[in-house]
């Protein structure tokens, strides 16, 4: 599988990268470099073989189901979780209006 | 003083311990040392010697007091600017996070400031820790220390801990945190001459770790030997329950228990990592190795790693595929740059395009590369063919080392197919630049404990590392190897100061 200008702008798109025509234009080649090297993957014999899910056997945890539990990561920390937001105003994140 | 800067984590905290020195004495010979080396290695993106300082005063007080000094107690270390640190910039090496003060600190950054650690500096790195020469960082490339016999061209100090191994080889930090995804611990120390382990993936918080690729992210020290590395492990690892993937066990007491007496064990040699063309330097010093733990007393027994040239395309799949799923968080409105373009522009002003500019102007070359691949490969209709077909052989790639362990205790090959590169040599070639870490890759698939030590030198007088490989949670094992090596390799050469 290979990709063209207009495939690498849609993937940009979806990235929510902007690019310009050059850009796309130099991504090209480089990209479809980089897959065909891993497209060698497609001669492994998986037959049988479930894709990794943990690399370490691990099980998970559940944390206690109230506000705070960890005074680190819980409730109470508006201003920190603000504190280096571009346009943190009135408490909020603020962004472009979004609604005409 | 200077000669305190020649001292590593040991002999630092042994002598402030016994009081030949004082902790801020050490602090203050690598503050200096720092200040001056900066400008022509570049290794550091933001300095803090007050930190380093007021650890340091800390622990003199500490002692003082007669209270119980810490495992890093009077040390002062380098930190990859990867781990959030309360009040200090913390940016990933990207102008995303070019101003970004954490309100919070990683818990191993943590551990190691509780150990009586304290912090010289953030060190550079390749940008979100993509990159295996240090070359895709917003604040510059960083300079290695060494330099190929009769030669002035600038060195790569491998990456993506690049900050890290060119600090500790430098002499002007001690040790330094490393955080490895695919080699980024391994490959710089062996470019550097220096020490550096990965522990087993799980025991070390990733909690406050700038994130790339969450099931292959792990956080380690990179120091002058194997006993610094020990110490500084300890300190470093540990259960932690803000990290969903963090192990529950207790941290064993690896200094303590070094052993470099391997009679009884048997080393595995993969007759897969003996690639046509391989540099002749690196294959006599992988011969030397293989040597010197046979006079050790271990057993030498070639195994087999079926699926070792799978890896590497397996790992460009899966880390792009996470990394882009991670970094879909900078986004302009929470944390970081934002790039709002005007209103009467012809760019727009909406949501969507402050997205959209904010991440082209904030992430780098290669960070943007790795994003669109790793969205390429997790879109619909491409998602099983790349990112599931990849997740198996990893599993197959895992099932290899599984088998390998039924019959020997840890395996040896070199960390890097070459010695460091010049800084320029690569970059236009993004794929031969990925090729660098086809030794480091399989064991981070696998999840495996690994460090490398520095073996000798090739022919150009550059620095080459062995990798150990040992079984889940067997940091013990590797760290054992890594010190009977280092006691027959003798490696004592170290670059000569022209900053």
């Amino acid at each position: 599988m290979s990709v063209d200008t207009a495939t690498v702008a849609r993937i940009a798109s979806l990235a929510r990268i902007k690019v310009t025509d050059e850009e796309i234009a130099a991504m090209v080649p480089e990209l479809n470099g980089i897959l065909a090297w891993v497209e060698q993957l497609g001669e492994v014999n998986v037959e049988g073989i479930a894709p990794m899910t943990a690399v370490i056997p691990n099980k998970q945890r559940l944390r206690d189901d109230v506000i705070g539990a960890d005074p680190l990561t819980g409730g109470d920390v508006r201003d920190k979780v603000l504190s280096n937001a571009p346009a943190g105003e009135h408490g909020f994140f603020g962004v472009p209006k979004v609604i005409e | 003083m200077s000669e305190l800067t020649d001292l590593g984590v040991a002999a630092i905290r042994e002598g402030v311990a016994k009081g030949d020195f004082t902790a801020v004495e050490v602090a203050g010979a690598f503050n200096a040392a720092v200040a001056e080396a900066q400008p022509a290695l570049n290794a550091f993106i933001t300095l803090t010697p007050e930190k380093a300082l007021e650890a340091a005063a800390a622990v003199d007080a500490d002692r003082a007091a007669g209270k119980a000094l810490g495992k890093m107690a009077g040390v002062p270390i380098g930190m990859k600017d990867l781990f959030a640190t309360t009040g200090t910039k913390t940016t990933a090496a990207s102008n995303i996070l070019g101003t970004f003060v954490p309100p919070y600190e990683s818990t191993v950054s943590q551990k190691l400031w509780d150990a009586g650690a304290g912090m010289l500096g953030k060190l550079n790195l390749d940008q979100f820790a993509m990159g295996s020469s240090n070359e895709t960082s917003a604040f510059g490339n960083v300079i290695s220390p060494w330099r190929r016999e009769g030669s002035d061209a600038q060195m790569a100090p491998g990456g993506s801990s690049g900050g890290s191994s060119a600090a500790v080889s430098a002499r002007i930090a001690p040790a330094a945190t490393g955080t490895d995804t695919g080699g980024s611990i391994r490959q710089p120390a062996a470019f550097t001459g220096i020490s550096g382990i990965k522990p087993t993936y799980g025991r070390c918080s990733r909690w406050g770790i700038v994130a790339f690729a969450s099931s292959l992210d792990q956080a380690g020290p990179m120091a002058r030997d194997v006993r610094d590395c020990a110490i500084m492990l300890e300190a470093m690892a540990g259960f932690d329950p803000k990290d969903s993937t963090s192990l529950d066990m207790p941290v064993p007491e690896w200094e303590a228990s070094l052993n470099a007496d391997l009679r009884g064990k048997k080393v595995g040699i993969p007759r897969e990592y003996r690639m046509d063309g391989m540099d002749a330097d690196v294959a006599r010093v992988w011969d030397e190795g293989i040597a010197w733990l046979k006079d050790a007393g271990a057993e030498i027994v070639d195994i087999n790693l079926a699926h070792t040239k799978y890896a590497l395309p397996a790992y460009y799949i899966i880390a792009p595929a996470e990394a882009s799923s991670n970094l879909a968080r900078y986004d302009g409105v929470r944390y970081g740059l934002r790039d709002l373009p005007p209103k009467e522009s012809a760019r727009g002003a909406g949501l969507q395009d402050m997205y959209a500019a904010t991440r082209a102007a904030g992430f780098g070359a290669e960070v943007r590369r790795r994003i669109l691949i790793g969205t390429y490969v997790l879109s619909a209709g491409f998602y099983d063919a790349y990112y599931t077909q990849a997740q198996k052989v990893r599993t197959l790639i895992s099932r290899d080392f599984m088998d390998a362990f039924q019959t020997v205790d840890v395996i040896l090959a070199p960390t890097a197919p070459t010695a460091a590169f010049g800084l320029g040599e690569m970059v236009s070639d993004p794929l031969a630049m990925y090729l660098n870490d086809v030794f480091a890759v399989p064991a981070s698939l696998a999840g495996l404990p690994a460090m490398s030590v520095p073996a000798g030198l090739d022919r150009q007088g550059l620095p080459l590392g062995l990798q150990l490989i040992g079984r889940p949670f067997d940091e013990q094992g590797v760290l054992d190897a890594g010190l009977a090596i280092e006691a027959r390799a003798g490696f004592t050469a170290r670059p000569a100061k022209w900053w």
